[in-house]
C-alpha cells in the first residue's frame, strides 16, 4: 500500500484558521462567507483524513519535514478521525445557524456580536482540530489553551454582566485546571525528558513521580471537563452564551479536555494507575448522571435543563474508566464512549440551537410557557425530539449504540452497579428529555411569535439526523475506533500481569 | 430477501414524505396513506403464498460486530403481520374520516405510519435484538398520537404511558443484553436454542426470563403492569384501535409468544417451571381486567379493561401449549378484529351522538343501527358466542387445558365467559331494548348512513370478519388453520 500523503492533516489545522484570520482583515460580511466556505472545504477535508485513516490506521505528518522529537508532529489514529468529524459536523452546523442567528430582519432584535463571531469560531475550530492532532502532551496543552480562549472569548460576546460574571468564572476555573496541567508536564518532562504520548507511555515508570504528575494532569483536566463536583461552572456559562455558542460549548469543548484525558488514562498512564483510580473516576460518573439528570428535571428554563444534562452525559464519558478495568471488555468500553462523545456532541448540538430558536420565536425559554411552539417550530421541535432519542439511548440512534456497547462491557464483566446506572440514567434523562417535550406539543398558541429563519431551524434537524444514521450505520466508525481500543487494552494488558 | 424491506417500507416511506406535507393537501396525503396500506396487503398476500409453500424468506443488516438486524418471515410473524396490515387499511380509513378537519393531520399521519411500519419489523424480526429495536420505535412514535390532542389530559396519559412503556423497555433491555453476553447472538429459532445450555446457568436464565417477561408484560397489559392502557384512552378513536387492535397490545403479546416458543422453547420452559407463573399471571389478568369493566362506566374505558383481560388469552393459551396454543395465536387475529370493532363503533357514538359512557347508551340501536350491529357482534364475539370467532379461541383454550390437566384453567375460563357477558350485555341490552334518550342532541341527518361512510364501512367490515372467520374456521385459509400451521412443529417435533 503506498504511504498516505500526510499533508492532508496540517490543511485541517490551516483552513480554518487561515479563513479566520482572512474574516478578521475583511470585514464582518466577507467574515460570514468566508466562514461558510472555510467550513465546506474543513468538511471535505476531516471526511477525506477519515477515509484516508479508514484505509490506513494511523497517520503521522512532520511539520515542515522536522519529524519528533525535535519538530512538532501531527499524529491521527481512528480515534482522532472520529474526533475530526464531530467537530465538522457542529462546527459546520454552528456557522450556518449562527448566519440565521446574527441576520434578524428587525434590527432591534439582532443579537449584537455578529461580526466578531465568524473570526473567533474558526480560530477555535483549528485549536480543536490542532488539539485532536496533537501527539505529545505540550502541545495538547497549547492547544487547549487557544481553545479556552476562543471560547471565552465567544461566550461574552452577548455581553451582559450575568454572562460576563459566568465566563470570567469559567476562564478562572479553567486557567486553574491548566495551570495544574502544565505543572504535571513540567514533572514528567524533568524526570522522563520527553513529552511524546507514545514515548512516555513506553519510558514512564510508577512512582511518585508519575502519580503527583498523573494526579495533577487528571484533576487540572476533570475541573476542564466540568466532572462532578467540578461542574459548578458549567451551567451558567454554558446557558449564558449566545445560543450556536452554547452549542459549541457543550457539544465539543468539554470533549476536548475528555480527550486528552483519554490519552493520558490509556496510553501515557495505562502502567501507573491502580484499578481503584479507574473504578473511583467511575463513581464520580455515576454522581454526576444522577446529580446532572435530577438538576436537569428541577430546571425551569429550556438552555439551564438542556446545560445540566451535559452535567450527566458528561458523567457517562466517565464510565469508560471503571469499565476498563477489566482488560477483556475495555476495547467494547473505549469504542462506545468514543462513540457516545461523538453521538452526544450532534444530540447536543441540536438541542441547544433548537433553545436558541424558541427563544427566538416567543422572546424566552421558560418550560411552563412553551406551550404550543410545536405549531410554529415543527422542525425544531423534531430535531428535538430527535436528538432526546439519541440522549436517552433509545434507537435508533448513536447514543443507542453507545449504551449498548456499555451496557454490554458491564454485563460482560459483571459490573453490575454500573449496568444500573446506565439502565437509570437513561430513565432519568427520557424525564427531564420529554418535560419540554410535552409542553411544546400542549395544545395552546403561543402569543406573539415571531418568525425565525430557516437557517436556525435547519441545522438542529441536520445534526439530529446524524444522530439518527449513527444508530443505523455504526461499522465504519467502530472500524475506526476498534484497532486503536485493541491496541490500548493491550498496552494495559501489558501492565497488569 | 427484499420484499421483507418492501413491506416495512411500504408504510416508512409513505410516512416519511407525509411529514413534509402541508396541512391543506389532503389529497395527497389521503393517496399516500392508502396506496401504502393497499401495497402493503399485496406484499403480504405474497408473502402468505410463499410461506405457506414452504419458502422462508430473511433479510439482515449487520449493525455493529456480530450484532444484526434480521428480519425473517415465518408462519408466527406472517399472523400478526396479516393482522396488522388488514386492520391497518382499514383504521386508516377510519382515521382520515375521524380526524377530517382537525389539526396537525400530517403529524398524526406521519406517526401513524411510523407506528405500523415498527409494528410489522416487530413481527418480522428474527432475533431478540431486531424485535427490541423496533419494541422501541413503536413506544417512541406511539406517544405522540396519544398526547395527539395536546389537553392536559392527554399530556398527562402521555406521561403515564412512557413512565410504563420505558420502565418496561428498560427491563427488556437488560434481559436482551445479558442474554447476548451469556450465550451470544440470539436468533429466533422453533423449539428454542437454550436448551443445550449450562445447568448451571438456569437460575440466571430464569431471571432473564422474569426481566424479559416483564418487559414485554407491559405492552401487553399484564396485572399489574396494565395501569397505562385505561389512561391512553383518552387519545382519538383510531388510535384506540391501532393500541389496542392493532399495534402495540399485540406486541407485547407477540414478543412474549417469541420468547416462550422461539428463544427458550416451550418445553424448556416448563423444565425451568416457567409456564405455571406465565399462566397464573394471564389467569389472574383475565379474571381482573373483567371485574374491573364491570365497574366501569365509560365506554371506552370498559373497553380498555377488557382488552386487558382478552389480550392475556394469548399469553395463556401459548404457557398451556398444546391445542390451547392453537388457541392463543389465533386470539391475536381474533381480539384483534373484534376488539377494534368495538373501538370503531365507541368511537361512532362518540362523534355523532357524543356519547362517552354505557349509561347514555338508552335505545342508541335504533339511531344508530348499523353501528350497534357491528358492536353487538363484536361484544357478542368477546363473550364467546358460537359461531363467532371468540368462541373458537375458547374452545382451543378449554381443550388444552383440559388436555394437559389444568383443570383450574376452565374455571377461569368459565369465570370470565360470565364476566364478559356481564359486562356487555347490558349494553347491548340498553342500546337495543330501552327506548331513546330524547333529552340528548339529536346527530347530524344523514339519510340511510347514520354517519359518514368512512366511519361506518370499517366497524361494518370487521364485524362480518368476525363472523366469517368463525363460520369457516375449518376452512384452509382461515386464521385457525394458520395457527395449527405455527403449532404443528412443537407438537410433531
Amino acid at each position: 500500500m503506498p504511504e498516505p500523503d500526510s499533508s492532508w492533516l496540517a490543511w485541517i489545522i490551516a483552513i480554518p484558521l487561515i479563513a479566520g484570520v482572512l474574516g478578521f482583515v475583511a470585514g464582518p460580511r466577507a467574515a460570514r462567507g468566508l466562514a461558510l466556505a472555510g467550513a465546506l472545504v474543513t468538511v471535505a477535508v476531516a471526511l477525506g483524513t477519515m477515509w484516508q485513516l479508514m484505509r490506513h490506521g494511523t497517520v503521522r505528518h512532520p511539520v515542515g519535514g522536522w519529524a519528533a522529537p525535535l519538530g512538532i508532529e501531527l499524529f491521527a489514529d481512528g480515534m482522532s478521525a472520529v474526533m475530526l468529524v464531530m467537530a465538522a459536523a457542529v462546527f459546520s452546523a454552528a456557522i450556518v445557524y449562527a448566519v440565521g442567528y446574527y441576520s434578524a430582519s428587525d434590527p432591534s432584535h439582532r443579537p449584537v456580536g455578529g461580526a466578531s463571531f465568524f473570526p473567533i469560531v474558526l480560530f477555535a475550530w483549528a485549536a480543536l482540530n490542532a488539539l485532536f492532532l496533537s501527539s505529545d502532551i505540550f502541545n495538547l496543552y497549547v492547544t487547549i489553551e487557544l481553545l479556552t480562549l476562543a471560547s471565552v472569548a465567544l461566550i461574552v460576546l452577548a455581553g451582559g454582566a450575568t454572562v460576563v460574571a459566568a465566563a470570567l468564572r469559567y476562564l478562572l476555573a479553567t486557567l486553574l485546571g491548566s495551570l495544574a496541567y502544565l505543572l504535571g508536564v513540567t514533572l514528567l518532562y524533568a524526570a522522563y525528558e520527553t513529552v511524546d504520548v507514545t514515548r512516555l507511555g513506553e519510558a514512564i515508570q510508577p512512582g511518585p513521580v508519575a502519580w503527583w504528575a498523573a494526579a495533577l494532569m487528571m484533576s487540572g483536566l476533570l475541573l476542564k471537563t466540568a466532572l462532578f463536583p467540578l461542574h459548578f461552572w458549567l451551567p451558567a456559562a454554558h446557558a449564558g452564551a449566545p445560543a450556536p455558542v452554547s452549542a459549541l460549548l457543550s457539544a465539543l469543548v468539554v470533549k476536548a479536555s475528555f480527550y486528552i484525558v483519554l490519552r493520558l488514562w490509556f496510553w501515557v498512564f495505562a502502567e501507573v494507575l491502580a484499578a481503584p483510580a479507574g473504578t473511583a473516576l467511575g463513581v464520580l460518573g455515576a454522581a454526576a448522571i444522577i446529580w446532572g439528570s435530577v438538576q436537569a428535571l428541577r430546571q425551569k428554563r429550556l438552555k439551564l435543563l438542556v446545560a445540566y444534562s451535559t452535567v450527566a452525559q458528561i458523567g457517562y464519558l466517565f464510565l469508560v474508566f471503571a469499565l476498563a478495568v477489566d482488560g477483556e471488555v475495555m476495547p467494547l468500553a473505549l469504542s462506545g464512549v468514543v462513540y457516545l462523545a461523538l453521538s452526544h456532541a450532534c444530540a447536543k448540538g441540536a438541542m441547544f440551537f433548537v433553545s436558541g430558536a424558541v427563544i427566538r420565536a416567543i422572546g424566552h425559554d421558560r418550560l411552563d410557557g412553551l406551550g404550543g411552539v410545536a405549531r410554529n417550530l415543527p422542525i425544531s421541535v423534531f430535531g428535538f425530539a430527535l436528538a432526546g432519542v439519541s440522549l436517552i439511548g433509545l434507537p435508533p440512534s448513536g447514543g443507542f449504540i453507545a449504551k449498548w456497547l456499555l451496557l454490554h462491557a458491564a454485563i460482560r464483566s459483571e459490573r453490575w452497579w454500573l449496568a444500573a446506572v446506565l439502565l437509570g440514567g437513561s430513565l432519568l434523562t427520557a424525564g427531564y428529555v420529554f418535560r419540554p417535550l410535552a409542553q411544546l406539543l400542549a395544545a395552546r398558541t403561543a402569543p406573539d411569535v415571531r418568525p425565525v429563519p430557516r437557517l436556525m431551524e435547519g441545522p438542529s434537524l441536520a445534526l439530529a439526523l446524524i444522530v439518527i444514521v449513527l444508530g443505523v450505520m455504526a461499522t465504519p466508525f467502530m472500524g475506526l475506533l476498534e484497532p486503536v481500543a485493541r491496541a490500548a487494552a493491550a498496552q494495559i494488558a501489558g501492565a497488569v500481569p | 430477501m427484499s420484499l421483507l424491506l418492501l413491506l416495512v417500507a411500504s408504510s416508512l416511506v409513505p410516512g416519511m414524505v407525509i411529514f413534509f406535507l402541508r396541512e391543506e393537501s389532503h389529497v395527497l396525503r389521503t393517496v399516500l396513506n392508502l396506496a401504502g396500506a393497499t401495497f402493503k396487503i399485496v406484499l403480504v398476500a405474497f408473502l402468505l403464498w410463499g410461506v405457506a409453500h414452504g419458502r422462508r424468506y430473511e433479510a439482515r443488516y449487520p449493525l455493529l460486530e456480530g450484532l444484526d438486524l434480521v428480519f425473517h418471515a415465518d408462519p408466527l410473524s406472517l399472523l400478526f403481520v396479516t393482522l396488522s396490515a388488514v386492520l391497518w387499511l382499514l383504521t386508516t380509513i377510519y382515521a382520515i374520516g375521524y380526524l377530517e378537519g382537525s389539526p396537525h393531520r400530517s403529524r398524526f399521519f406521519g406517526f401513524f405510519s411510523l407506528c405500523v411500519s415498527a409494528t410489522v419489523a416487530i413481527a418480522l424480526a428474527g432475533n431478540l435484538f431486531t424485535f427490541f429495536i423496533f419494541y422501541e420505535m413503536l413506544t417512541l412514535s406511539t406517544y405522540p398520537l396519544i398526547v395527539h390532542r395536546g389537553t392536559p389530559e392527554a399530556l398527562r396519559a402521555g406521561w403515564v404511558y412512557l413512565v410504563y412503556t420505558l420502565g418496561g423497555s428498560t427491563l427488556l433491555l437488560l434481559g436482551v443484553a445479558w442474554l447476548r453476553a451469556l450465550v451470544g447472538p440470539i436468533e429466533f429459532t422453533i423449539g428454542g436454542f437454550l436448551t443445550e445450555t449450562d445447568p448451571s446457568l438456569h437460575p440466571t436464565l430464569v431471571l432473564i426470563f422474569a426481566l424479559l417477561i416483564s418487559g414485554m408484560g407491559v405492552k401487553a397489559a399484564l396485572v399489574p403492569l396494565h395501569g397505562w392502557l385505561p389512561v391512553a384512552m383518552i387519545a382519538p378513536a383510531p388510535v384506540s384501535a391501532l393500541l389496542h387492535a392493532v399495534a402495540v397490545v399485540k406486541a407485547g403479546a407477540f414478543g412474549i409468544v417469541r420468547v416462550m416458543y422461539d428463544v427458550y422453547g416451550i418445553e424448556f420452559c416448563r423444565d425451568l417451571g416457567l409456564t405455571l407463573p406465565v399462566m397464573a399471571v394471564a389467569a389472574l389478568t383475565i379474571v381482573y381486567g373483567s371485574v374491573r369493566a364491570l365497574r366501569e362506566d365509560g365506554l371506552k374505558r370498559r373497553l380498555a379493561f377488557s382488552t386487558v383481560s382478552q389480550v392475556s388469552y394469548i399469553a395463556l393459551g401459548a404457557a398451556i401449549a398444546g391445542p390451547a396454543a392453537i388457541g392463543g395465536f389465533v386470539h391475536l387475529v381474533h381480539q384483534g378484529i373484534m376488539k377494534i370493532t368495538l373501538f370503531f363503533c365507541a368511537g361512532n357514538l362518540a362523534e355523532s351522538l357524543d356519547i362517552h359512557h354505557v349509561s347514555e347508551m338508552r335505545g342508541v340501536g335504533r339511531r344508530m343501527p348499523w353501528t350497534m350491529t357491528a358492536f353487538t357482534v363484536g361484544a357478542l364475539g368477546m363473550i364467546g358466542l358460537p359461531p363467532l370467532a371468540g368462541f373458537v379461541s375458547k374452545w382451543y383454550l378449554g381443550l388444552g387445558a383440559v388436555g394437559t390437566g389444568q383443570h383450574w384453567i376452565l374455571a377461569v375460563l368459565v369465570a370470565s365467559t360470565l364476566l364478559n357477558a356481564a359486562y356487555f350485555l347490558p349494553i347491548i341490552g340498553v342500546a337495543w331494548f330501552c327506548a331513546p334518550d330524547h333529552s340528548r342532541p339529536p346527530g347530524t341527518d344523514r339519510g340511510w348512513a347514520e354517519t359518514s361512510l368512512m366511519l361506518l364501512v370499517p366497524p361494518v367490515v370487521t364485524a362480518l370478519l368476525t363472523l366469517v372467520i368463525g363460520i369457516f374456521a375449518g376452512a384452509p385459509w382461515s386464521p385457525l388453520q394458520w395457527a395449527k400451521l405455527i403449532v404443528a412443529p412443537e407438537i410433531v417435533p
